[in-house]
C-alpha cells in the first residue's frame, strides 16, 4: 500500500493526521458550509450584518418553507424530475442493445461504430446547439420537457455505449456459445444470458446519467424557457430574482436544488463511483 | 402460410449477422439524428446569415473571416478574449490531476471513518455546476462573502474577485476546479486501490521511498487513472458554460467570456438570434476539441487492438 499505512508511521504523525484531517474537511467544504449556514439565518442577520457567524435564530423551517410555498421551485423539480427519469430508461434501454451488439457479435464495422458513439460523447455542445435547438422547434416539441427528454436520450447514449459494450465484452463469452450451441434465439440470449448479468453496469450507469441530467443547464437554457418545462438548474435564475439579494433564502433554494442528486450519491455510492472510475483500473 | 416459411428459414439462416444491426438501430438512428447530423448542419449553417426564423443568405467564407480577422478584417475582439481565456481554462483546469493526486494520496489510509472523509471529499462532484457557480460567487461576495472574512482576519483583502476583469477568470476557474478535483481524487483513490502491493514491497526493499517511490513505481501503475482524469479534465475544460453564465455572465466587460460562452451569446443574443455567426464560432471551438479528441481516440485504438 502507499502510502506507507499509518499503523507503521511515527505516533507523531498518526495524531497529526488525525488533526489534519477534520481540519482539511473543514476548509474543503468551507464555501459549502458558508452557504448551508446563509440558508438557517433569518433576513435579520443580513441587516445586522451577521453574515458568516452564528445565526440569531433558527430559521431553516422559515426560509425552507418559503422555497416550497411560496415559489416555482416546486414546479421546477418536479420538471427535472420528468426529465431525469424517462431520460435514464431511455439511454439505458438504448446503450444496453447497442451493446450487446457491439460487445458480443464480430462485424465489419463494428470499431468503427464504436468509435463513432465514443467520438460523439466528446464533442462539445455548441457545435450541435444550432441545428438541435432548429430540429426541437420544427418538431414542435420547442419549451416541452420531450424535447429535452429526446436530446438527452441521443447524446447520453454515446457514453452509455462505451460503458455497456465494455462491460460485456469482460462478461465470460463461453456462457453465450453454451446457449448458442442450445439453439436459443439471438434475442433470448439478449434478455436471459446477458442482461442478468448486467445488472451491476445498469445500477451504475442509472445513477450516473440521473446526477448528469439533473444537473445539466445548457440544453435546459437553449430548448426550454418557462417554469412549464424547466427544470430545476434553469428554474433556480428566476427563484433568485423574485428573491433577489435575500441571501438566506436563495441558499435555502440552491440546496434544494442540488439535493436530489447529492442524496442519489451517498444512497448509491458503490455503483456511483464503480461507474465514474470505470476504466480507471486495467 | 408459403411465404413465411422461407422468410423464417432465411432469418434462421443469417440471425447471427443480422441481430447485431437490429440492436443497433435505435441508437444509431437517434445517435445520428441529434449528434452526428448537426456536426454537418452546424458547418453548413456557418456558411450563413441567418436568424433561426427567416431564409438563410449565403456569405460564404464571411463569418470566418470577421471572426478571424482574415483579409482586411480585424480580428474580432471579443473572440480573441473568448480564446485565450479558454487556454487559461485548458492550462489551469490541468492543475485538478495534482490536487486530486494529492488528496487521494492523503486519504488512502486505513483510519476509522476513511470511508466518511472520502465521500465528503467527493460529493462536490455531484453537486450541479449552476449551484457550484452561485456557491462560490457568495463566497466571493466583497461584503456578505466568508473569503473576505478569512482574508479579513489574516489582515488581508478585502478583494472583489468577480467584480474585477483581471481577477474574475480565475476566480470562475477557481469554482471549477472544486468539483473537478474531487473527480480526479475519486479516479486516483480507485487507481491506488489497484496498486500491485509486492511491487511496493519489493521497491521498499530495494530503498525507494517518499517521492521516487511516487514517481517510479507508483505513478506508472496508475497510468490508466491519469489518462481519464486528463480526458475527463480537458473535456470540462473546454465546455465551461455554466459556471460562466450564472458567477458573471461572460462580464465584467466581457472579460470572462470563453468560446462556448461567446457562442451561446451570438446565437440567441438580444439583440436577434446571429445563428450563422454562432456556428462559426461552435466550428472553431469544435477543431480545436478535434485535436484532442483525436489523440483520445487514437490512445483508445491502440489499447483495443493490444487487447487482442
Amino acid at each position: 500500500m502507499f502510502p506507507t499505512p499509518l499503523a507503521k508511521t511515527s505516533r507523531q504523525w498518526q495524531i497529526s493526521y488525525q488533526v489534519l484531517l477534520p481540519i482539511m474537511l473543514i476548509v474543503w467544504l468551507l464555501p459549502l458550509i458558508a452557504v448551508a449556514n446563509f440558508s438557517i439565518k433569518p433576513e435579520a442577520d443580513f441587516v445586522n450584518g451577521n453574515y458568516w457567524g452564528i445565526p440569531s435564530s433558527f430559521s431553516a423551517f422559515e426560509n425552507y418553507g418559503k422555497v416550497f410555498f411560496e415559489s416555482n421551485m416546486p414546479r421546477y423539480l418536479w420538471n427535472s424530475l420528468f426529465i431525469t427519469i424517462p431520460t435514464v430508461i431511455g439511454a439505458v434501454a438504448l446503450s444496453c442493445m447497442a451493446g450487446f451488439a457491439l460487445g458480443v457479435y464480430k462485424f465489419k464495422g463494428n470499431l468503427l461504430i464504436f468509435f463513432i458513439f465514443i467520438a460523439g460523447n466528446f464533442v462539445p455542445f455548441q457545435i450541435l446547439m444550432v441545428p438541435v435547438r432548429d430540429l426541437t422547434v420544427n418538431l414542435n416539441l420547442y419549451d416541452t420537457k420531450t424535447g429535452l427528454v429526446l436530446f438527452h436520450i441521443a447524446f447520453q447514449t454515446g457514453f452509455c455505449t462505451l460503458f455497456m459494450r465494455n462491460f460485456i465484452r469482460a462478461l465470460p463469452f463461453p456462457l453465450i456459445e453454451a446457449a448458442r450451441v442450445e439453439g436459443i434465439a439471438e434475442w433470448k440470449i439478449f434478455l436471459y444470458v446477458v442482461l442478468p448479468l448486467m445488472k451491476p453496469a445498469l445500477a451504475a450507469l442509472a445513477v450516473l446519467i440521473f446526477t448528469f441530467i439533473w444537473n445539466d443547464y445548457f440544453w435546459a437554457v437553449v430548448l426550454t424557457q418557462g417554469p412549464d418545462a424547466q427544470p430545476v438548474t434553469a428554474g433556480i435564475t428566476e427563484f433568485n430574482s423574485q428573491f433577489r439579494a435575500a441571501y438566506h433564502l436563495m441558499s435555502a433554494g440552491s440546496i434544494v436544488a442540488a439535493l436530489p442528486p447529492v442524496a442519489m450519491f451517498f444512497l448509491m455510492q458503490k455503483h456511483f463511483i464503480a461507474g465514474l472510475t470505470l476504466g480507471a483500473v486495467k | 402460410m408459403a411465404t413465411a416459411a422461407p422468410n423464417r428459414g432465411w432469418y434462421k439462416r443469417n440471425e447471427i449477422a443480422i441481430t447485431p444491426w437490429l440492436f443497433l438501430l435505435p441508437a444509431m438512428i437517434f445517435f445520428a439524428v441529434y449528434v452526428i447530423i448537426p456536426i454537418g448542419q452546424s458547418f453548413w449553417i456557418s456558411l450563413h446569415e441567418w436568424d433561426g426564423l427567416g431564409d438563410k443568405t449565403w456569405v460564404g467564407t464571411a463569418n470566418y473571416e470577421r471572426l478571424l480577422g482574415w483579409g482586411d478584417a480585424n480580428i474580432d475582439r471579443k473572440f480573441e478574449t473568448s480564446f485565450w481565456n479558454n487556454i487559461k481554462w485548458l492550462v489551469l483546469y490541468l492543475l485538478a490531476i495534482p490536487a486530486g493526486l494529492f488528496i487521494a494520496l492523503f486519504l488512502n489510509q486505513t483510519v476509522t471513518g476513511i470511508r466518511f472523509y472520502k465521500s465528503m471529499f467527493f460529493f462536490p462532484f455531484v453537486i450541479s455546476q449552476v449551484v457550484v457557480g452561485l456557491v462560490f460567487s457568495w463566497f466571493y461576495l466583497p461584503r456578505e462573502g466568508l473569503l473576505n472574512a478569512v482574508l479579513g482576519f489574516f489582515g488581508a483583502g478585502p478583494v472583489n474577485i468577480l467584480g474585477d476583469p483581471t481577477l474574475a477568470t480565475y476566480g470562475i476557474i477557481a469554482a471549477g476546479l472544486w468539483p473537478q478535483t474531487a473527480y480526479c481524487m475519486i479516479l486516483y483513490l480507485t487507481g491506488l486501490n489497484a496498486v500491485d502491493p509486492e511491487q511496493v514491497e519489493a521497491a521498499r526493499l530495494d530503498g525507494a521511498k517518499g517521492h521516487k517511490m511516487l514517481w517510479y513505481v507508483i505513478l506508472p501503475q496508475l497510468k490508466p487513472a491519469t489518462f481519464i482524469a486528463f480526458v475527463v479534465t480537458i473535456i470540462g475544460a473546454l465546455r465551461s458554460f455554466d459556471l460562466i453564465s450564472v458567477m458573471t455572465n461572460g462580464g465584467p466587460f466581457g472579460s470572462t467570456r470563453v468560446l462556448s460562452f461567446y457562442m451561446f451569446e451570438e446565437s440567441l443574443s438580444e439583440f436577434g438570434f446571429r445563428m450563422g455567426f454562432g456556428a462559426a464560432i461552435a466550428v472553431v471551438l469544435f477543431f480545436i476539441m478535434l485535436g484532442f479528441i483525436a489523440y483520445f481516440l487514437y490512445s483508445m485504438y491502440r489499447d483495443e487492438k493490444g487487447a487482442h
